[in-house]
């Protein structure tokens, strides 16, 4: 199963035109496990889950799974195995939430084939796993923010793939809908050994849910590891140029982070 | 068997049964809803055609009219329906839907109903080059296809060029396609200007589409275009579905995006075109075909086949009005005008009103 999956970026350079937002990175996805990528606005964090999922052309480098150079895949076999959700990805108007979870279906299905009764199946598995059934038929304009989030997680859901890649899965969602979210791709992880590589903002969340941290500035990966070893004031520092304490979360035992600020030091 | 949903580990597996049935039902009623609609769209396209072959300065039979399709000579009809009358509405069809196959695929492709090949400058490119091939050139039917395609490829090609800035925005890419819409008009105006010789139809062909006059030898190229591009539109329907969920989310469901998205200009573009060139840019009928299809097919399933029903049913009976309701026979194109214009005012204020870019 997933554990066969390796994905890992070689002296990887990307970038937009002549700006390079990322130069020479390896990072080695662990097969199996949950990594959280972290890192202040525009250190690059979302164009190295663009470059590992193809949607950006390496400059240098490569991006490699199972061996095979992503970028010379065939479209629809690379998506059988390795899934994105966008950060804000488009749901076209008054479509229905089973609709869309459909579309997941997409590179299992050859041209011209009709509907099976498979992707029937896949689909009602992927709204039952994120708790959506119920709202099958409604169009997705008339849910919460926190609801289309699980419909869109379905949908990569539905798609079947061993790796699922995701771009700040709980943006602008409110804090319950921010865990509930991430337990729904833990349960994923630890039911269906799905590889999961995301970006995040909370580093504290990242923290606790992250079996592997990966914390970026400028461009390149500053350090990663274990939360435990990579989420300290030192981190934090380089990071994101902010001044912290580190304690133990007592929920999860990770480290949990508090911001200092001008207003509120704290003598170590 | 509900004790199966109190084991997470094999409903991830397997759905419950009763899952799988909702999502195929819900599925199954909505397919059948739409090839229902379909259904009577197609069958009021087949009335409206009967009664247009019927009616005119000589009223005909069905059974005269159906007479004269299977072939048989029957005094009189069988010129006036066959060389008249049958051509007129056949070119109505197939323009219909080739208008409404290319307007919804740009529309769907770019998502934004503005977006469409006669706002932004496609049909007036294919329109001002064919006015150009025909009153300065002197070309004829098929190479004044040949010469409206290029055209219209070529501004297809040069707004995008223009509204690219390390992408290509919508609103952006609209705006400066409206601005080259006019551009081209003036330049077939002055065309036409240039032709004082010409006849006040054959301008008002070229500046708002019309069928009057119609012969075999206007419809075939676009009846041909229609039967190659199409099924290309066809095959790519389902990719073109996907592009609505924007090109990063397609592109990670297995959708070349560039590919496609090359494919289906190129085929919509042949059918405003070859569409264009045989009766003139008739007005909006590209614009309204895909939103009057949605309001009616709903949001699901592909857009093509529905706007292509849409945008013939709108032709044939405009074409109908036009030409009997008025003491005048108008062009075909006023009609879809007058209707389209209000429609475009409700977009602009819609979208005004919401603050949305365009």
């Amino acid at each position: 199963m997933t554990e066969s999956h390796t994905l890992h970026a070689a002296e990887l350079s990307v970038g937009y035109r002549d700006r390079r937002v990322i130069s020479s990175l390896d990072l080695a996805v662990q097969p199996g496990r949950v990594t959280a990528i972290v890192g202040a606005n525009a250190c690059g964090k979302s164009t190295l889950l663009r470059a590992l999922s193809r949607l950006l052309s390496p400059q240098e480098g490569r991006v490699v799974l199972d061996g095979r150079q992503v970028h010379r895949m065939p479209a629809k076999q690379l998506a059988r195995t390795l899934g994105l959700l966008p950060q804000s990805p488009i749901a076209p108007d008054g479509i229905t939430v089973s609709d869309l979870v459909g579309r997941g279906r997409n590179p299992h299905r050859r041209a011209l084939s009709r509907w099976s009764y498979e992707d029937d199946e896949a689909v009602a598995s992927a709204l039952e796993a994120t708790g959506t059934l119920e709202l099958a038929d409604r169009a997705i304009d008339e849910l919460s923010g926190g609801q289309r989030q699980k419909v869109w997680i379905a949908m990569v859901l539905a798609q079947h793939t061993d790796l699922l890649l995701l771009d700040e899965p709980t943006t602008f969602l409110d804090v319950a809908h921010q865990i509930e979210v991430l337990d729904l791709l833990a349960d994923l992880n630890r039911d269906r050994g799905t590889t999961i590589v995301m970006v995040l903002h909370d580093l504290n969340l990242a923290a606790r849910y992250a079996d592997h941290l990966v914390a970026m500035a400028g461009g390149a990966i500053e350090v990663e590891g274990h939360p435990d070893d990579v989420l300290t004031v030192e981190t934090v520092r380089t990071v994101f140029g902010l001044e912290s304490r580190i304690i133990t979360d007592p929920a999860s035992g990770r480290p949990l982070m508090l911001p200092l600020g001008r207003h509120h030091t704290m003598p170590a | 068997m509900t004790d199966v949903l109190h084991r997470p580990d094999q409903t991830r597996r397997r759905p419950d049964a009763r899952s799988i049935e909702r999502v195929r039902g819900a599925r199954i009623a909505r397919a059948r809803r739409r090839l229902l609609t379909l259904g009577a769209i197609a069958a009021a396209i087949v009335l409206v055609v009967a009664v247009s072959l019927m009616v005119g300065h000589t009223f005909y039979t069905p059974a005269e009219v159906w007479g004269v399709i299977l072939g048989r000579d029957v005094p009189g009809a069988s010129f006036t329906v066959g060389e008249l009358r049958l051509p007129r509405v056949v070119l109505a069809v197939v323009c219909g839907a080739s208008f409404g196959l290319g307007g919804v695929t740009f529309q769907t492709m770019l998502r934004n109903p503005l977006a469409s090949p006669d706002i932004i400058g496609i049909s007036s490119g294919a329109s001002a080059a064919a006015a150009f091939g025909i009153v300065v050139l002197g070309l004829d039917g098929g190479q004044v296809s040949i010469f409206a395609i290029v055209a219209g490829l070529l501004v297809a090609f040069a707004i995008y060029l223009l509204s690219f800035r390390g992408g290509v925005s919508g609103t952006r890419l609209i705006l400066i396609g409206i601005g080259v819409a006019a551009v081209l008009d003036a330049l077939t105006n002055y065309v036409l200007q240039r032709a004082a010789q010409w006849e006040l139809e054959t301008a008002m062909r070229w500046l708002t589409g019309s069928l009057n006059g119609s012969s075999w030898s206007d419809a075939l190229p676009a009846l041909i275009a229609l039967a190659v591009a199409g099924p290309v539109l066809i095959m790519c329907a389902r990719d073109l579905g996907m592009l609505r969920l924007g090109d990063d989310t397609a592109a990670a469901l297995g959708v070349r995006t560039e590919a496609v998205r090359i494919l289906l200009i190129v085929a919509a573009v042949a059918l405003i075109a070859f569409a264009t060139s045989a009766a003139g840019p008739i007005a909006f009928v590209a614009f309204l075909s895909g939103p009057i299809a949605a309001r009616i097919v709903g949001p699901h399933g592909s857009p093509l086949i529905p706007a292509a029903l849409v945008g013939a049913l709108l032709v044939v009976v405009a074409d109908l009005i036009g030409q009997f309701v008025f003491g005048t026979r108008y062009p075909v194109g006023v009609v879809t005008g007058a209707l389209g214009a209000p429609y475009l005012i409700y977009l602009i204020i819609r979208s005004n009103r919401t603050g949305a870019s365009l």
